[in-house]
């Protein structure tokens, strides 16, 4: 049963993988990659690290990648070539990669690690449980989870200062520009509501207030409507 | 299972994330790449954890996870921040560090 499940996760993670390299549109990318990821948790079960697998489906499955579909959103994935042009990275990109792989499978077939053949240790109950991570991490590991906490703050806050809208890097929002290009040059203090219930803003600092006011009271609006300007 | 096994799908999914990181010209893929092959150590730890019994491997990988998350969090901000420049999102036309 363990192989059989085995098998497929494996297939099923090998597919993600080589989807993720080979599909065109960056969408399908990370699609493919949110199955791999799914797969490699079913892996992880399989090895008897269940908070290991829950945290890859749920941070990795869920939040990353929400992040990654967000940016491919936000920039427009569209269809783009599979391969740089022209570069030599194209042919030796691959050589090297095969090269890299029999290494490993030889590195693995000539190891004198004897547990490798085997089926691991024998399983003892709470092996990979959320309490046995946590106690090694705030006991044994407690300087790399707080240096991890630490990671993660500078993280967030270099990623806010690289994304963030720069001044003059580009043109203002459209309507605000209009709004300021198409503003009517009018009198100041004239059709606000602080006028019409009488209250002139600015006073004792305006000067000529109260010429202002006299004129006002000696005129009346209705006789000289563009006294204050048409408003 | 034999934890070989593990280590050989470990393996071939590094090998394959290390081919897309080296052909992809989209920076946004060439991230995804290297997530495929963080995921790939992490497989590799952790069945090294299951081989030896002890819950190490597991925070070990757990630990690589955090460091990809913000591997990933300052890259795709790099790659708003190239997007927002107007320039193309391809790294062979991005090849000098002045904006």
């Amino acid at each position: 049963m363990s192989a059989v499940l085995f098998f497929i996760a494996a297939i099923g993670a090998l597919t993600g993988a080589i989807g993720v390299v080979m599909l065109r549109n960056p969408f399908y990318c990370v699609l493919a990659l949110v199955g791999h990821l799914i797969c490699l948790a079913a892996l992880f079960l399989l090895l008897r690290a269940e908070f290991v697998a829950a945290a890859q489906v749920v941070v990795y499955a869920g939040a990353v990648m929400v992040l990654y579909v967000f940016v491919v959103a936000y920039i427009g994935g569209g269809d783009e070539p599979l391969t740089r042009i022209g570069g030599a990275l194209k042919v030796l990109g691959p050589i090297f990669a095969l090269a890299l792989a029999i290494e490993l499978c030889i590195a693995l077939l000539g190891t004198a690690l004897k547990g490798v053949s085997g089926h691991g240790a024998p399983y003892v109950a709470g092996f990979g449980s959320p309490r046995d991570i946590g106690q090694l991490f705030l006991t044994k590991y407690l300087f790399p989870f707080e240096l991890a906490s630490l990671l993660l703050m500078v993280a967030a806050v270099g990623a806010v200062v690289l994304a963030r809208r720069r001044r003059g890097l580009e043109e203002e929002e459209p309507d605000a520009a209009l709004q300021r290009r198409y503003r009517p040059d009018r009198p100041v203090f004239t059709g606000t509501l602080a006028e019409a219930a009488g209250l002139r803003p600015g006073a004792g600092t305006g000067e000529g207030e109260v010429e202002d006011q006299s004129e006002r009271e000696t005129v009346p609006a209705e006789s000289n409507p563009t006294s204050e300007g048409g408003w | 299972m034999a934890i070989g096994w593990y280590l050989v799908v470990s393996a071939l999914i590094f090998c394959v994330g290390a081919v897309g990181v080296l052909t992809r010209p989209n920076p946004l893929v060439i991230l995804l790449c290297l997530e495929l092959m963080l995921n790939a150590a992490n497989l590799a730890l952790v069945a090294f954890a299951r081989m030896w019994g002890s819950a190490d491997g597991q925070v070990f990988a757990l630990i690589v996870m955090v460091v990809a998350a913000c591997e990933v969090v300052v890259g795709l901000g790099l790659i708003v921040a190239i997007y927002r420049r107007r320039m193309a999102i391809n790294v062979d036309e991005l090849n000098e560090l002045r904006g």
